[in-house]
């Protein structure tokens, strides 16, 4: 692994991929079991990766039984003999080059197996074949051997000796790891067991075998096989970090890494194994950091099982089900979560993991369901499980169970009882195995329980504006976050972006909360919507001692406080302070004051700081297990210790000890107020706040509301919004359980010294480095003078604040009254003069450090060049894009002005989420276009069908934006009108979701998945990836460019918004210039950069700024902001309030008619910038662009700052030049091989020339494997560039597959095409499809029941615009999700079926998941109900349930719904029937039947009138009211004369 | 910003006048105001701008979108409190400032501004009249003393702010009463003088002395007050008028503006005055210069009875309509008409004077020349005189109102041996306001040359910060 230089940094490394296992369930072991795992891996390998190096692969693996055949006989060839299975085990070690070195690990391994009492018998070369190795894997690959140990005399069984091993290895590691000998980074043990053993290393899938002569080698047998390809971001993958490891293969991430590891250390001193003994101690670290998640959760895993739990078990303590919010859960299955929530926070995040220990195997899914695992089983004992379907090819008639994992399921074989035993069975089993509701009932107390109590009352107005003041109140703290919020229960919503200065930049005194920036998930894994999918989401929050992890028996004696969330009321917090009383002592709670002599001054907050510590570590040994930290004693002459250096101290300072899991952290704290404060103290170790005066402020605020609230109801609002608030910001970074969050650290710091950092932020990071406690500590007496002293203006008054819109006294703002209209002035008369006045305005900004380039100069060489010789403005135009604005954020006028400006000087405008009207695809008269050249594919994919993607120049992906990383957005109905709708695929009035994840990216490997389609879709377009800058975004933008991506955008938090919380506009991302550093800095280490483009974006203002960017390693930018302005925009901030004043973020026709911009004063702008760059480039001594880019030998860090704060920035990282080959490129210049010339589209496009030239009817017929993705896109962008969306007439092309597509089946399928399986699909079927029929079945040998076997995989259907679809058989998780117009029959489907649908027909005939119509605003489905029980899987927030109507009400429904389902434009199916539903539902089932020959469709339809009563319709409300609308208003327009009888009828 | 959808809903309504033939009549102010439910939606109007424009566009940063919130939320109480946050003394802008805030409101780009000023007048005066306005005494007196010379706006609010800190101020005024420009340049119809008198009223409670008819530099040594305090803030205005050196100058009947201006605010006041009558009654008055003087000059020349009143200006005649893209929100040159002017006015442009004529010593009227205006390559305005475009005006009173340009250098400036700036100001900047001799503080249309009175408060302010932070080390007064 590439060690840590300039922002590169190894912790940030990502990996995802396949996985996948087959086992004879009678434990028959065999070669061929062997074999077929290779296979498996084989067909798995489009998920692995490779890099620079074709034959280097981020790495694959398997895991097997040990093969005792070819062990023993090798054995005996080398001289010693073995002892009988089980009484022996072996080591597959990595060992370093350098032969001293290998020589000292050997002696290590031989001390400590001796130690521990076994024998060494011996080595044995493995026999490798190198050649097959990458050249740049070869030189570095380690020497590989295998260790044979017999049991020694102090084991009674396998088991013990299991531990041993385990034990020794441990060791072995820790003891090499600390001598640090040359080249010792290479020794590693991936396995050693007296069970199993591990192949695994930097191999391409198909190489392993050929690598590892022992896996072709016929003696080799198991009876299972557990395979791994791994697609890692990271660039620099290791052999140690190749999968499988020594219990499992991991396909997902694991979000809360950082808490889990901090957690485990903490419990060390609370943990005791009756198993291990002793032994317990010489496993520590049990982790070792730098590890990637996956092995870290398997050394957990480890751990777990060797302290006595069952495999599965185990499992389900460290992934838990969703249980809190669960009420169908069976009681025991809950109590045995509930127990265990004490013992072991989850550790969250999308996981497909299979395990095994060689007698077991088995896998599990997340919670949320996020990873796919398909498996089968088969009439002669085998189970095969993979990431997708079809990766072994079986008889169909051999199978008998097809069937997927489904969310938090386990599918487990046991080969010793020699069966399969399934979720439901497995987990009873567990859950009865000890009586854990009786254990919880003896330990648990719910705060309700306790006896209620009275909370103090608010101070009087003077103490409680002093107090305000002291924890930094500002006036906006009331008018944007604690009045709206406490009237309307929800967080704050803000525009536009953030263009203040960061905390450590800005001259006013910022909270300590201001240095700290969220994280959030991108790419690697998904963020979670906490909204829709609330059920997997909890808030529970476990206060007060955790139980002894290993302890299996007793159920412990510490008792632990149940909270449902982690905000307390005034009242809570009494019942905490007194509950010793209340609980006969069993729980003791200290307050340990966190305020300190004034008089103490600034310096004197270091000691007060420690003697916290040490009164929270006496107090802990002193019995006491809940500490509460306050500053509620806060006065003139005590001065409040920020609140999260009290908590993250004093939590740092209890895990070092330690002593963290002995005692409840809670904080009493008058500082936090605004939700980005919450979550740093829970993110930080507290796992209860009570933020007394928010309560304060709102019961004195109370009586200014215009409506009538008590002091109750508006504390209990407040709550609910931070709690809500708590559940976005832990799910944008994909955590569900608050359990997990807290402790998590899922943050950045941004200007905070790595030493204050280490000391009490431990594990936290900026990139950099900043102030420490003296500055902090300054800051907070600054605010504490004036609070409590005399300055008139905050006699009566907070401070202004001016952080979220711009205020005179209060925080300077990039953009403001000056920079605004000199601007404008400038373009509007042409007039570079101003423009220049304009820029030296920005550059003083700059210089006044209102961002990190402030801190930059230009390092001018004695030799500039000629003016004259810098490559021309209207070539350096052509690098600028416009920023991603949807029409219905931003006006049509505004719009178009964008876009034809841009098209004008051979830039990019960028459609932004929102689709794009066909009428701009064709030039104006006068030769100007209204075409934005990228077209945007956001997670709600509106508008996004197969002529929209044929018309794009660039494709961007957007993963984030710098406003709301790792958040979704909502068009409220009332935006929605017709012009919007029509452009959206969607119906006026009905409101618009994108959720917070694209649902078919949960990994980098379904990106890469996703650039395939969309490259698929149109050859010709880059595709992009837009990303936010935070802390390892390089290494996800190289993983991006593995996935290959032509173009990658790295967006400042500095970014623009039509709409977004508060706290993510002003809370999440860093500065660019980190992000875009780190990018550059990480592909060019890794030689990808020129294989991709690099945009930067995110208030980029002036040709200086440019420059910056160029130097710092982009090749684009992105101006967006500035563009607005030039086009009439005044920063108003109030696009989400629809009240634009000049026109541009409105869609009220009378504001837009106020919109006064012009293409030409846009292209102005865009020249002038040109202008400036060449005239910088001329200074530094360029002639080209190209040449500048990533030249940061020509910045250099001012050394002229006397700020107090910003003196402390030390930008070395982010100037670092990495030290690679000469020639190496650094800048795009190369262009990305997509491998395309595999896709069976050529075969199909070929055979289909008649229709697609001339409309001939034409009929292929083609077998279809796994690796055949895409299928199909590509002839539709054949078909979209010739008939645009019209397509072919109906039937024209019919193509007819035999076997299981790969992934992404008919994605974006025209109209008049036909594309049937006889088989099996996996993910993504029927991808933003656009007019083109899908029908799948399974094949005709097949012997299982339709309605009981997967037929196509997750997330089919997204963002389906028209076409129908016929699957007969089960859908996985999110059918139909976003669906805006087609028409789709299954016989099942998972959970979350139909979620954020927006049009179209869903008919499942059969069992649902849960969650289903969850988001669901239009569109209809119909639900066959068999067992009664959907009404409890579906999501009723949105739509309503109704039987089909009767017949009698046909006349009166046909009127009603009769121009509504034309007016969608759904499929002619549809049109031709009557319009009743049940004459619709009958339709399609005989249409189903028809194409699919499904039984089930053809029983419903013989006992129709019996089946007809048991479907239930699910009707969006919102969709029933738009369409009662649009018919109110059809028919005024129809018969004027009555419409004054219809308005009045509304 | 009141109600987000407000300036969708009303329209701009503003205070009217009195009809001109009554107001006409007497020196008193005229202007009626709007109803209090008026008012309350033109407050409504305020759109809550992200970046408010007209924070930055008045010189006093007023808190402009905070008090008309709490007038359209019906707090006037606490937008009284807003309003005192920057400005002392509201109820003169209130008054007499041309608000180049409303110049600078969002909703000027699109459609009328919010009637700021109406609105900042409806305050303070609502506020005084409901005795909210109430002396802000200090708690603590520091026991140093800072003397300000002048008791002009820049004077006043000084002093004002220094009490406040706890210094103890006294203020010196060559004239008999105090008010400076406010008292003597400004007439009753547009000011009236109580407005001061209240204010005046309001320091002396929060322990500021008044020393009028004290001529520092003239009637007191500047080194008697160098001895006696720790801190001397010169605020003494821009006094010396921009004379008209043409031939026929020595006329009679040809006035400075001020002369007439202040001579007329005495008798109102019911002043002794020292020089013989200036009176316009029966006369055909010329001003000239086509200020906010010249159009008080106006203003008293109608009231004292003129025949007929012309005014000329050597500028062109603005547009009516300025381009708001290119000018907004900067104060546009555009044609304005004040109330004096609609009083009664014959107006000219681009009107060059060559010479007076005159009948046996006074004046009767002067010839003069049409100019053009271009624009030269760097962007400077040249005038050029137009060949052959001679005529002749007649005038029996001439007014001489082209602006001021400079402070009286007789006198203290002289004593203290103050440095001037290029233009022949008082030396300092708007960093520490320091003058160039120890403990001596400029600040006012004394230092930054004339100006508004709006900006002579905010020197004021912003030096008595400055004099606060140098007697004591720091200041918590706003800047």
């Amino acid at each position: 692994m590439q060690a840590r230089q300039g922002l590169y940094d190894p912790r940030y490394e990502h990996d995802a991929c396949g996985v996948g296992f087959i086992a004879n369930i009678k434990n028959r072991k065999s070669h061929a079991i062997l074999a077929q795992g290779i296979e498996i891996l084989h067909n798995l390998a489009h998920r692995g990766a490779v890099s620079a190096d074709p034959l280097a692969g981020d790495g694959a693996g398997i895991l097997i039984q040990l093969p005792d055949r070819l062990f023993r006989s090798e054995a005996e060839r080398l001289g010693f003999s073995l002892p009988e299975p089980g009484a022996y085990g072996v080591g597959m070690v990595f060992l370093p080059r350098s032969a001293e070195t290998r020589r000292a690990c050997e002696a290590v391994i031989a001390h400590f197996v001796a130690a521990e009492g076994q024998t060494l018998l011996g080595w044995r070369d493995v026999p490798v074949d190198p050649s097959v190795l990458g050249d740049s894997i070869r030189p570095n690959a380690p020497v590989i051997r295998q260790c044979f140990i017999a049991r020694g005399a102090n084991c009674v069984d396998a088991d013990a000796l299991e531990r041993k091993l385990f034990v020794i290895r441990k060791q072995a590691h820790k003891e090499l790891r600390a001598r640090g000998l040359p080249d010792s980074g290479n020794f590693y043990i991936a396995s050693l067991s007296t069970r199993t053993i591990i192949y695994k290393g930097m191999v391409i899938c198909e190489r392993l075998a050929a690598f590892y002569k022992d896996l072709e080698d016929e003696r080799a047998e198991s009876a299972l096989a557990l395979v791994h390809a791994r697609f890692s971001t990271n660039t620099f993958p290791s052999w140690e970090l190749a999968h499988p490891f020594r219990y499992l293969a991991h396909n997902g991430e694991i979000n809360t890494l950082r808490g889990n590891i901090n957690w485990m250390m903490a419990r060390r001193h609370s943990m005791t194994s009756k198993l291990l003994g002793a032994d317990l101690d010489k496993l520590w670290p049990l982790i070792g950091d730098g590890n990637s998640d996956s092995a870290t959760l398997d050394n957990c895993l480890e751990l777990l099982v060797a302290g006595g739990y069952p495999l599965p078990h185990a499992l389900m303590m460290m992934v838990p089900e969703a249980w809190s919010e669960n009420p169908l859960m069976d009681p025991d299955r809950r109590a045995f979560y509930e127990y265990h929530a004490a013992l072991m926070e989850p550790w969250d995040g999308p996981a497909a993991l299979a395990f095994t220990d060689g007698r077991q195997i088995g896998a599990t899914l997340d919670r949320n369901g996020l990873r796919p695992a398909r498996f089968f089983v088969t009439d002669d004992d085998h189970v095969v499980m993979a990431s997708e379907a079809g990766v072994l090819d079986v008889p169909e008639e051999r199978i008998v169970r097809k069937w997927r994992l489904e969310p938090g399921k386990m599918l487990l074989i046991d080969l010793e009882r020699q069966r399969i035993i399934d979720d439901d069975e497995l987990k009873a089993e567990i859950a009865t195995a000890k009586p854990y509701q009786q254990w919880l009932d003896q330990t648990q107390i719910k705060i309700e329980s306790l006896p209620d109590e009275i909370a103090p009352m608010a101070p009087p107005r003077a103490v409680l504006l002093d107090r305000q003041q002291a924890f930094g109140y500002t006036q906006e703290d009331i008018s944007f976050f604690l009045k709206p919020i406490a009237l309307s229960g929800e967080d704050t919503v803000g525009s536009m972006g953030r263009d203040t200065p960061l905390a450590v930049l800005s001259s006013r005194p910022k909270l300590l909360f201001d240095y700290f920036q969220q994280r959030f998930a991108q790419v690697t894994n998904p963020p979670i919507d906490s909204i829709r999918e609330s059920l997997v989401m909890s808030l529970v929050s476990l206060v007060g001692p955790r139980p002894n992890l290993l302890d299996l028996e007793t159920g412990g004696k510490h008792i632990r406080l149940e909270l449902h969330k982690p905000i307390l009321t005034n009242v809570d917090l009494e019942k905490i302070r007194r509950i010793e009383d209340n609980t006969g002592g069993t729980f003791r709670t200290s307050t340990i004051s966190i305020c300190y002599p004034a008089a103490d001054g600034a310096r004197g907050m270091r000691a007060a700081l420690d003697a916290i510590c040490t009164n929270a570590e006496q107090a802990v040994r002193g019995g006491h297990n809940i500490i509460v930290l306050s500053d509620r004693l806060v006065a003139p002459n005590r001065i409040a210790i920020p609140a999260l250096l009290a908590v993250a101290a004093v939590h740092h300072h209890l895990i070092r000890g330690g002593l963290r899991t002995e005692v409840g952290l809670v904080v009493e704290t008058g500082e936090a107020r605004q939700l980005h404060d919450f979550c740093l103290l829970a993110g930080y170790g507290a796992e209860a706040i009570n933020p007394y005066l928010a309560f304060d402020t709102l019961s004195a605020l109370r009586h200014e509301f215009d409506k009538e609230l008590s002091e109750a109801e508006a504390h209990e609002a407040y709550i609910k919004a931070i709690a809500k608030g708590v559940l976005k910001v832990m799910s944008k970074m994909g955590i569900c359980t608050f359990q997990s969050y807290c402790g998590a650290q899922i943050f950045d710091a941004i200007g905070l010294g790595a030493d204050f950092l280490d000391r009490y932020f431990t594990g936290t990071v900026s990139a950099i480095g900043g102030v420490g406690l003296d500055e902090i500590a300054d800051e907070t007496m600054r605010r504490h003078r004036l609070a409590f002293g005399d300055a008139p203006n905050y006699r009566d008054a907070l401070d202004p604040g001016g952080d979220f819109a711009f205020r005179v006294h209060g925080e300077a703002h990039a953009w403001n009254a000056d920079t605004v209209s000199l601007l404008q002035h400038a373009v509007r008369g042409n007039n570079y003069r101003k423009f220049k006045e304009y820029t030296r305005l920005v550059g003083e900004q700059e210089k006044a450090l209102i961002s990190l380039r402030g801190l930059l100069d230009f390092d001018y060489p004695a030799d500039p060049v000629l003016l004259a010789e810098v490559e021309p403005a209207r070539e350096i135009v052509k690098r600028f894009a416009t920023g991603a604005m949807s029409f219905g954020s931003i006006s049509w006028e505004a719009h178009t002005t964008l876009a034809i400006a841009m098209n004008r000087i051979g830039g990019r405008s960028n459609t932004g989420e929102g689709g794009e009207d066909p009428q701009r695809y064709k030039p104006l008269p006068n030769g100007d276009s209204m075409r934005s050249a990228i077209k945007q594919v956001a997670s709600g994919r509106f508008g996004v069908n197969i002529e929209y993607l044929v018309n794009a120049t660039d494709l961007q992906i957007k993963m984030a934006q710098g406003a709301k990383p790792g958040e979704g957005g909502q068009l409220p109905g009332h935006k929605v009108d017709d012009w919007i709708a029509r452009t959206r695929y969607s119906v006026p009035g009905v409101g618009l979701i994108s959720p917070p994840p694209h649902h078919d990216i949960y990994s980098i490997e379904d990106l890469a998945q996703l650039i395939h389609d969309l490259k698929n879709a149109n050859r010709e377009a880059r595709v992009s990836v837009k990303l936010v800058s935070e802390l390892g975004v390089g290494t996800i933008a190289a993983g991006v460019c593995k996935a290959y991506a032509d173009h990658v955008t790295i967006s400042g938090h500095e970014g623009g918004t039509g709409a977004s919380p508060l706290s993510s506009i002003h809370h999440a991302g860093e500065p660019w210039e980190v992000g875009l550093a780190e990018t550059h800095q990480t592909l060019v280490l890794n030689g990808l950069r020129g294989r991709i483009a690099v945009q930067v974006d995110g208030g980029i203002r002036s040709g200086r700024e440019v420059v910056i960017g160029a130097l710092l390693g982009a090749d684009e930018f992105g101006v967006a902001t500035a563009a607005l302005i030039a086009a009439g925009c005044v920063m108003m901030r109030k696009c989400h309030l629809n009240t634009c004043p000049v026109g541009v973020a409105t869609q009220d026709p009378e504001l837009r008619r106020r919109f006064n911009g012009t293409p030409e004063d846009v292209v102005t702008l865009f020249m002038f910038l040109a202008e400036e760059v060449r005239e910088l480039m001329a200074k530094l001594g360029f002639r080209n662009f190209d040449e500048m880019i990533g030249r940061t030998d020509k910045l250099k860090q001012r050394t002229d700052v006397d700020h107090p704060k910003a003196r402390h920035i030390d930008l070395a990282r982010i100037l670092h030049r990495p030290d690679v080959p000469a020639g190496t490129k650094m800048h795009q210049c190369e262009t990305q091989d997509h491998r395309l010339g595999r896709a069976l589209d050529h075969q199909l496009i070929a055979a289909c020339r008649p229709a697609i030239e001339k409309g001939e009817m034409v009929v292929v017929d083609l077998p279809i494997r796994n690796v055949n993705r895409t299928v199909g896109a590509m002839l539709s962008s054949e078909i979209a560039r010739r008939y645009g969306d019209r397509g072919l007439a109906d039937g024209t092309i019919r193509a007819r597959f035999v076997g299981t597509a790969g992934q992404s089946f008919g994605a974006f399928l025209a109209r008049g095409v036909t594309f049937e399986i006889e088989g099996a699909a996996n993910d993504y079927v029927g991808k933003g499809l656009s007019g083109g029929r899908l029908i799948v079945y399974p094949p005709h040998a097949s012997k299982i029941e339709r309605d009981k076997a997967i037929i196509v995989g997750n997330t089919v259907l997204y963002g389906a615009i028209a076409g129908e679809c016929y699957f007969s058989g089960v859908a996985g998780e999110r059918f139909a999700v976003r669906n805006s117009g087609a028409v789709a029959v299954v016989e099942g489907a998972g959970a979350h079926c139909c979620e954020y649908m927006t049009g179209g027909i869903v008919v499942v005939l059969g069992e649902t998941g849960t969650n289903f119509a969850a988001g669901m605003s239009g569109g209809i489905a119909f639900v066959l109900d068999e067992s009664g029980k959907f009404p409890q899987r579906c999501n009723l927030a949105m739509v309503d349930l109704e039987p089909l109507a009767d017949q009698d009400e046909h006349i009166e429904t046909l009127e009603h719904r009769g121009g509504d389902l034309e007016m969608h434009g759904l499929v002619d199916v549809v049109h031709s029937l009557t319009q009743s539903d049940a004459k619709l539902l009958h339709g399609l089932v005989a249409r189903h039947a028809g194409f699919t020959q499904s039984p089930k469709a053809k029983t419903i339809l013989a006992n129709w009138e019996r089946y007809r009563a048991r479907f239930v319709k699910v009707m969006p409300i919102e969709y029933r009211r738009a369409l009662l609308q649009i018919q109110a208003r059809t028919r005024a327009a129809e018969r004027p004369e009555v419409s004054v009888a219809v308005g009045a009828a509304e | 910003m009141g109600k987000p959808t407000g300036f969708l809903e009303y329209q701009r309504r503003d205070r009217s006048y009195e009809p001109v033939d009554e107001r006409l009549k007497h020196y008193r102010e005229f202007v009626r105001p709007l109803s209090e439910d008026e008012l309350r939606r033109q407050g409504g109007r305020c759109m809550d701008c992200g970046t408010p424009y007209c924070h930055t566009g008045c010189p006093v940063n007023n808190l402009i979108p905070d008090w008309n919130e709490l007038i359209y939320r019906e707090d006037p109480r606490t937008a009284l409190a807003v309003l005192h946050r920057t400005n002392n003394f509201p109820d003169v802008t209130g008054r007499i400032c041309p608000a180049p805030c409303e110049a600078s409101c969002t909703l000027n780009l699109i459609e009328d501004p919010v009637t700021i000023k109406t609105i900042e007048h409806a305050i303070v005066e609502r506020g005084w009249a409901e005795g909210w306005v109430e002396p802000v005494v200090a708690s603590r007196r520091t026991g140093k003393r800072a003397a300000v010379i002048g008791s002009g706006p820049a004077g006043l609010a000084c002093a004002q702010q220094l009490a406040r800190a706890g210094h103890d101020v006294a203020v010196f005024e060559r004239n008999a009463r105090i008010g400076g420009l406010l008292r003597y340049g400004i007439p009753d119809f547009k000011l009236e003088k109580s407005v001061i008198d209240r204010r005046i009223a309001q320091m002396r409670a929060e322990g500021v002395e008044f020393h009028p008819n004290s001529n520092i530099g003239v009637t007191r040594p500047v080194g008697d007050l160098m001895a006696r305090f720790d801190a001397v803030v010169f605020a003494i205005g821009s006094e010396v008028p921009r004379d008209l050196p043409v031939p026929g100058r020595e006329l009679a009947g040809i006035h400075f503006a001020m002369d007439f201006l202040a001579q007329q605010n005495r008798r109102v006041g019911g002043e002794k005055l020292a020089a013989p009558d200036i009176l316009a009654t029966g006369k055909h008055v010329l001003v000239i210069g086509g200020g906010d003087t010249g159009s008080d000059c106006i203003g008293t020349s109608n009231r004292h009875g003129a025949k007929s009143v012309t005014q000329i200006e050597i500028l062109s005649m603005p547009p009516e309509h300025e381009d708001k893209l290119l000018t907004w929100p900067d104060w546009p040159m555009k044609l304005r008409t004040s109330s004096s002017q609609e009083e009664g006015i014959k107006r000219d442009w681009s009107v060059s004077t060559k010479m007076f004529t005159g009948k046996d010593g006074h004046v009767t009227g002067l010839s003069s020349a049409r100019v053009e205006w271009r624009t030269s390559n760097d962007g400077r305005p040249l005038m050029e005189e137009v060949p052959d475009s001679d005529f002749e005006i007649k005038a029996d009173l001439v007014l001489l109102a082209m602006g001021f340009v400079h402070p009286v250098k007789q006198g203290a400036v002289a004593e203290t041996g103050l440095a001037l700036d290029a233009r022949g100001n008082l030396k300092a900047d708007t960093e520490n306001y320091r003058g160039s001799v120890d403990k001596v503080f400029c600040c006012g249309d004394a230092r930054r040359g004339q100006s508004l009175v709006v900006w002579a408060i905010r020197e004021g302010r912003q030096c008595a910060r400055a004099v606060d932070e140098y007697l004591t080390g720091s200041s918590d007064l706003p800047r």
